[in-house]
């Protein structure tokens, strides 16, 4: 086991420095990075005074590793427009981005599983054609488009839900307040159902289908087929022998998912005034902040690399079949 | 008598069916047989018209702005009879007319990038799954650092440095895809390069280019095309993410994505037509793709159909 983890820990280390190099040659890439730095107006001296303020006219080596070093100590710089660490904003947009992650991929495996399952059960009818039809479509769906249609309908029409606002749950959590975190917690998710589904309709659909596909396949098994011909009732074969397999394949895919839906969150925070690091990042698009576009990036990647290895190391810990 | 017809009439039908009834045939019967994929050629034949005429059909400039008919509704009509089948936007600009011109930006998009991404990731693929060693490694490992990384975050931060643009986006895009391509091309490769008509290549003296790209490139197109069409899918998705974003073309062209962030403006004034016909050309459009890529996989490899 701990071969494993040590094995996998160095493997997040080199997709870490690859992360780094990644970013560092993103921002030389249009040419002289400087002019990210500063307006349009600025005279030729102001130019040059920030090239070199910002070591952009040292060698790219040198560069690249007084960016690492900056790195490794949280220092991306001053955000351009929030005149303050650019990482001490985005530190504090990240609990409401992971909350929405996480709640996005909850709904997405919660429902995908049954849904999966039944169409297996009923293949070839009209119950698993619905669920092939609906899986498709979700996979065809834009996110944020969903979370629009979702807010017209049941946020302004039937006025179900709210169309924006956030009741944090992880930051009480986080700084150890669990009455405040669980008091909050039906507000919370009152406010996170609709952009938790607009997130998580992709997965969802995809997971389904993939559940469905995976339990046709363990459903033709020897030791289903046994453990029916013992008289096992059908609910204990498909939960207890059949499940346990047919859902490994999603837990492989949880990993990968995150990442997905990281990118999702970042679109429908937008939509849903979401105050995570999609919206951050918006304005840092629009204000051409690129301290915080770069801290926002590098951050998710690393929140994204730790989910990851969790997601590698407890699929390691369910699956038998995976020697450690 | 009929001992000597034999050997001769079957080859004669044999010849004679197959010229007559070649994969394409039995592509098209499979496809009116399943019928979805043929709704979604259609539409997709529509997009492609919208796309390639889209001048020629719209009925107005896509950047015409009329003040006095700001929001007009679906089949509202203007000065001269002129009707706006799906209403105005924010700035009195014919929605249709820019739903037509979107279709330009999402296909081109969607196929460049796949034509980019497709590229590298066969070449990569290729050489990598021929060569081995530590070309192997070198390739695998850059694959795996970018998709260790969320796409759409990296597709930001390269868009925000190069300023957004209809090269800039494609590039980028198609830089995403090549890991998956170059990953499938590189199994196949291992597999292929051991056959014997491989090896037959090599010993009759073929040069290792020729071998990787006229011997082996053949026969792994097919499972590319399922790929590919499913790429395009996304492609068109992520695109429509980053015009929502603003890093899209520039504003003067329309696109769907950037008229569904427009319809944002507007979305506690209830004006749906802004949201709602954008989206679904979107929806629409990329469902073809995934049903075509749907039927394409069953079509190549029946096998796969037993487990959906």
């Amino acid at each position: 086991m701990w071969t494993f983890i040590v094995r996998r820990l160095m493997q997040s280390v080199i997709v870490i420095i690859g992360v780094t190099l990644i970013t560092f040659t993103a921002l030389q890439i249009g040419g002289d990075p400087t002019y990210l730095y500063v307006s349009e107006r600025a005279s030729t001296t102001e130019i040059e005074q920030t090239r070199h303020a910002l070591g952009f006219d040292r060698s790219w080596p040198e560069q690249y590793l007084s960016f690492v070093s900056n790195l490794a100590r949280g220092d991306f710089g001053m955000s351009l427009s929030y005149k303050r660490p650019a990482l001490g904003a985005v530190l504090e947009a990240l609990p409401a981005t992971i909350e929405l992650t996480l709640f996005a991929m909850l709904i997405s495996v919660v429902f995908a599983i049954p849904l999966g399952v039944f169409a297996a059960l009923h293949r070839g009818t009209s119950i698993d054609g619905s669920v092939m039809t609906l899986g498709m479509l979700g996979q065809s769906i834009p996110s944020f488009w969903l979370g629009i249609m979702m807010i017209m309908f049941f946020g302004l029409g039937l006025k179900w839900f709210p169309i924006s606002g956030h009741v944090p749950f992880l930051l009480p959590l986080l700084q150890g307040d669990f009455v405040k975190a669980l008091t909050s917690l039906p507000a919370a998710l009152y406010y996170l159902i609709m952009p938790g589904f607009a997130v998580g309709f992709y997965s969802l659909s995809r997971n389904a289908r993939l559940v469905r596909s995976s339990m046709l396949e363990v459903l033709e098994q020897d030791y289903v087929r046994t453990a029916r011909a013992k008289g096992i009732s059908e609910y204990a074969v498909i939960v207890h022998h059949a499940l346990r397999t047919a859902w490994l394949p999603l837990v492989t895919l949880i990993g990968l998912e995150f990442g997905f839906l990281l990118g999702g969150v970042v679109v429908v925070e937008l939509v849903f005034s979401w105050p995570g690091i999609g919206r951050l990042v918006f304005n840092a698009i629009n204000q051409r902040d690129i301290p915080v576009v770069q801290a926002s990036v590098v951050v998710l990647a690393l929140v994204f690399i730790a989910l990851n290895l969790i997601v590698d190391l407890v699929y390691a810990k369910i699956d038998p079949r995976v020697k450690l | 008598m009929t001992v000597e017809l034999t050997p001769v009439v079957p080859v004669k039908i044999a010849r004679k069916t197959r010229t007559a009834s070649p994969q394409w045939r039995r592509a098209w019967r499979s496809m009116v047989r399943a019928k979805w994929p043929l709704v979604a050629v259609i539409i997709l034949l529509l997009v492609a018209v919208a796309a390639i005429l889209g001048p020629w059909l719209a009925p107005l400039d896509p950047n015409r702005q009329n003040i006095v008919l700001r929001l007009a509704p679906p089949l509202a009509e203007g000065r001269r009879g002129a009707i706006f089948w799906l209403g105005t936007d924010g700035l009195g600009r014919d929605v249709f007319s820019r739903l037509l011109y979107g279709a330009r930006v999402s296909l081109l998009v969607g196929i460049c990038s796949i034509l980019v991404g497709g590229t590298i990731g066969v070449v990569a693929g290729l050489v990598s799954g021929y060569f081995g060693g530590w070309i192997d490694d070198v390739v695998m490992r850059l694959g795996d650092i970018q998709l260790a990384f969320p796409f759409i975050l990296l597709a930001v931060l390269f868009l925000v440095v190069l300023g957004p643009g209809l090269l800039n986006i494609i590039i980028v895009l198609g830089i995403g895809q090549w890991v998956t391509y170059a990953r499938i091309v590189r199994g196949q490769t291992l597999s292929l390069r051991e056959k014997e008509y491989v090896e037959a290549a090599r010993a009759l003296g073929d040069s290792t280019i020729s071998v990787i790209f006229r011997t082996i490139l053949p026969n792994i197109i097919a499972p590319l095309t399922v790929i590919a069409s499913f790429n395009v899918a996304s492609v068109i998705l992520s695109e429509a993410s980053l015009s929502f974003l603003g890093l899209g073309v520039p504003v003067s062209v329309p696109t769907w994505g950037s008229m569904l962030a427009d319809s944002r403006d507007q979305l506690m004034a209830n004006k749906w037509w802004l949201a709602l016909f954008p989206g679904m050309a979107i929806v629409l459009t990329v469902l073809s793709f995934n049903i075509l890529g749907d039927w394409l996989r069953d079509f190549l490899d029946p096998r796969l159909k037993t487990t959906g």
